[in-house]
């Protein structure tokens, strides 16, 4: 039986509610995505995706439905408890590449887990696995300043894989690459996808990650206007 | 790893933090040396006022303060010297007895105020001996007057005259007495130039009749800083046998000239915190505005606002803990160097300094208080100022943050 991580039902994000013209960025989606998925999300600029993102990540909170992850309905989680929630459950790619600067890779992937209390052993062990699977182990001390684009983007995947995520959210994560980067980026998150089950949300626009993704979700005016599940 | 992570935060922007530090560091600069030199310049004025005449505190017969005759004039029994004297904190004594007669030499009259001293022990206070102008220093038990120049000059005597002195002694009878003049006293002060005239102490009770008595006891401190506690000592010890009172009760005056002198260098220094203030939080907003972003990734990836709140206040701390303490590092040798060279007056203020009696220099003082407050103020500042990011970051929208 398929092990669902993330159900969404009935999910609404309306800005400017009180207002005579408000607008309905994401508007009642339904979605489910079980562990191991490779999904895109995709659509034209403005159609929600990115809010849709922020409502799934628990950055964001609906104005209506339900979002549960592991069970755990977010909706009714209280600021501190969802900061406390992303930390152990969700993991984040963002666009630009986000890394901490003053830290290097190696201490960037740490860094999620000295958060989440970690011991140093159980640390030291992760990271070398992570920078070994990004295929970075001879860059761990390199500051984001060091990296290329490519690279600071699978620290940043390490980064989100290192507290053990149920999933992992990536927005635009190809935005910014170059073609190569973008393809051994990717290719890297499949391969993580495949050999460790690792599940993966993307929303792009990026064909190479849709010509990847074995799950395409499309979005039109905050509405699901295709699934090819 | 939150302060590494501020430390290297703090070296972001180099520049930044080492324009900000300067600004800290100049205006710690300027508050230590200013408040160093405004206290030196105190104590110098204490000194040289305490050293005229006063002396830090003084013991008075009950009631002699209010209504200065001889009648309320303090026996000096020796028991009573002795039990001062072995007083912790005082380091000698200098009895006085202080009467209004008239001096008369020829044809000439004039109001005084006869002095009667211990040459020895009123030199210890006073520095008397450095106020002759001509003539000896008596030894003690000595039968010669020493009169201040102004009223030598007015009654046109100098050494080797005699002056003739008339007053009352404590009985109400007639105090009389010829006395030859041994030394001509410049006193800075031109009220005490005019009208001082000083014998041996022996000499002076035996004119006045006052058998013991004393007018006042002048008491030198081992500690000249700690004036006030010995009289609180003293008082204890008298247990209600005489009054005791410290330079500032005597010369209110000068304290009044030295608060209002302080509150204004209170405002100076306002002034001075008030830039490090902007310079602060022009840090902090600029930091702010560049790191919207990060912060907003943190707390997306699971960092609590309250963590990052510390991290942001820590950063504004160590800023302006390495300021101030570059400040303290450069103001030391300032202020030392201008306590052992302290800076000299010179042309007519020179001039008018040492003509009331005053040395004309302004010596800084090496306190560690004064080094201690000022770093303290400046991390007070930082903490404070440190509330407004850490306040925008509890409030951080996190996903405008991103966006940002």
């Amino acid at each position: 039986m398929e092990k669902v991580v993330l159900d969404a039902h009935n999910v609404s994000k309306v800005y400017n509610e009180a207002s005579a013209v408000p607008v309905h960025a994401v508007n009642n989606v339904h979605l489910h995505i079980t562990e191991g998925e490779f999904t895109a999300l995709v659509g034209p600029s403005g159609s929600g995706k990115t809010t849709l993102l922020n409502l799934l990540g628990g950055l964001d909170r609906p104005t209506e439905g339900q979002i549960i992850v592991g069970g755990v309905d977010i909706t009714g989680l209280k600021e501190n408890e969802l900061i406390n929630f992303r930390l152990h459950n969700i993991g984040f790619v963002f666009q630009s590449f986000n890394l901490i600067p003053v830290l290097t890779a190696r201490e960037n992937i740490e860094f999620i887990m000295l958060l989440q209390g970690a011991t140093r052993s159980e640390r030291e062990r992760r990271v070398s696995e992570l920078l070994k699977a990004i295929g970075l182990s001879d860059k761990a001390d390199a500051r984001p300043g060091e990296l290329s684009g490519g690279q600071q983007q699978r620290v940043a995947v390490a980064r989100a894989l290192a507290s053990k995520p149920r999933f992992i959210l990536a927005d635009e994560p190809t935005a910014n690459l170059d073609s190569a980067s973008a393809n051994n980026l990717l290719d890297m998150m499949v391969r993580l996808n495949r050999e460790e089950k690792i599940t993966f949300l993307f929303s792009t626009h990026d064909q190479r990650v849709i010509d990847r993704a074995r799950r395409v979700v499309r979005l039109v005016d905050g509405k699901i206007s295709e699934d090819t599940q | 790893m939150l302060f590494t992570l501020a430390w290297r935060n703090l070296w972001r922007n180099k520049n930044r933090t080492l324009i900000t530090m300067a600004s800290i560091s100049s205006a710690v600069l300027l508050s230590v040396t200013l408040v160093s030199l405004q206290r030196g310049i105190f104590d110098n004025l204490i000194r040289n006022v305490v050293s005229f005449y006063t002396g830090y505190v003084q013991i008075h017969g009950k009631g002699y303060w209010k209504d200065q005759t001889l009648e309320n004039c303090l026996p000096l029994s020796d028991s009573l010297l002795q039990s001062v004297l072995h007083t912790p904190g005082v380091a000698g004594v200098a009895p006085r007895l202080e009467a209004f007669s008239l001096a008369s030499f020829d044809e000439k009259t004039k109001g005084c105020m006869v002095v009667g001293i211990d040459p020895e022990t009123e030199n210890e206070i006073t520095r008397l001996k450095d106020k002759l102008i001509a003539g000896e220093y008596p030894e003690k038990g000595g039968q010669g007057l020493m009169v201040a120049e102004e009223l030598a000059k007015t009654m046109g005597v100098y050494t080797g005259d005699t002056l003739v002195l008339l007053g009352q002694s404590m009985y109400g009878s007639t105090a009389a007495g010829k006395f030859a003049i041994t030394g001509i006293l410049r006193f800075g002060a031109p009220d005490l130039n005019q009208r001082l005239v000083y014998m041996d102490i022996s000499a002076a009770r035996a004119m006045y009749d006052t058998g013991e008595g004393v007018t006042s006891l002048i008491v030198r401190p081992t500690d000249e800083t700690r004036f006030r506690a010995l009289a609180a000592t003293l008082l204890a010890s008298l247990s209600g046998e005489a009054d005791v009172m410290t330079w500032e009760d005597k010369m209110p005056d000068i304290v009044q000239h030295i608060e209002t002198d302080t509150a204004s260098m209170y405002i100076i220094s306002g002034v001075l915190y008030l830039l490090i203030s902007f310079g602060i939080f022009s840090t902090l907003l600029m930091m702010l505005a560049e790191r919207r972003r990060e912060f907003g990734m943190l707390v997306a990836l699971g960092m609590k606002r309250g963590l990052l709140a510390r991290l942001a206040v820590m950063e504004s701390v160590m800023v302006a803990f390495l300021g101030a303490l570059a400040g303290i590092l450069i103001s030391f040798p300032v202020v030392w160097y201008l306590e052992k060279h302290p800076v000299k007056a010179w042309g007519a203020l020179r001039e008018t300094f040492e003509r009331f009696g005053f040395e004309a220099v302004f010596p800084t003082v090496l306190q560690s208080d004064i080094f201690i407050s000022q770093t303290a103020i400046v991390l007070v500042l930082a903490l404070i100022l440190a509330g407004y990011p850490a306040w925008h970051i509890m409030r951080l929208n996190t996903v405008q943050a991103i966006r940002s």
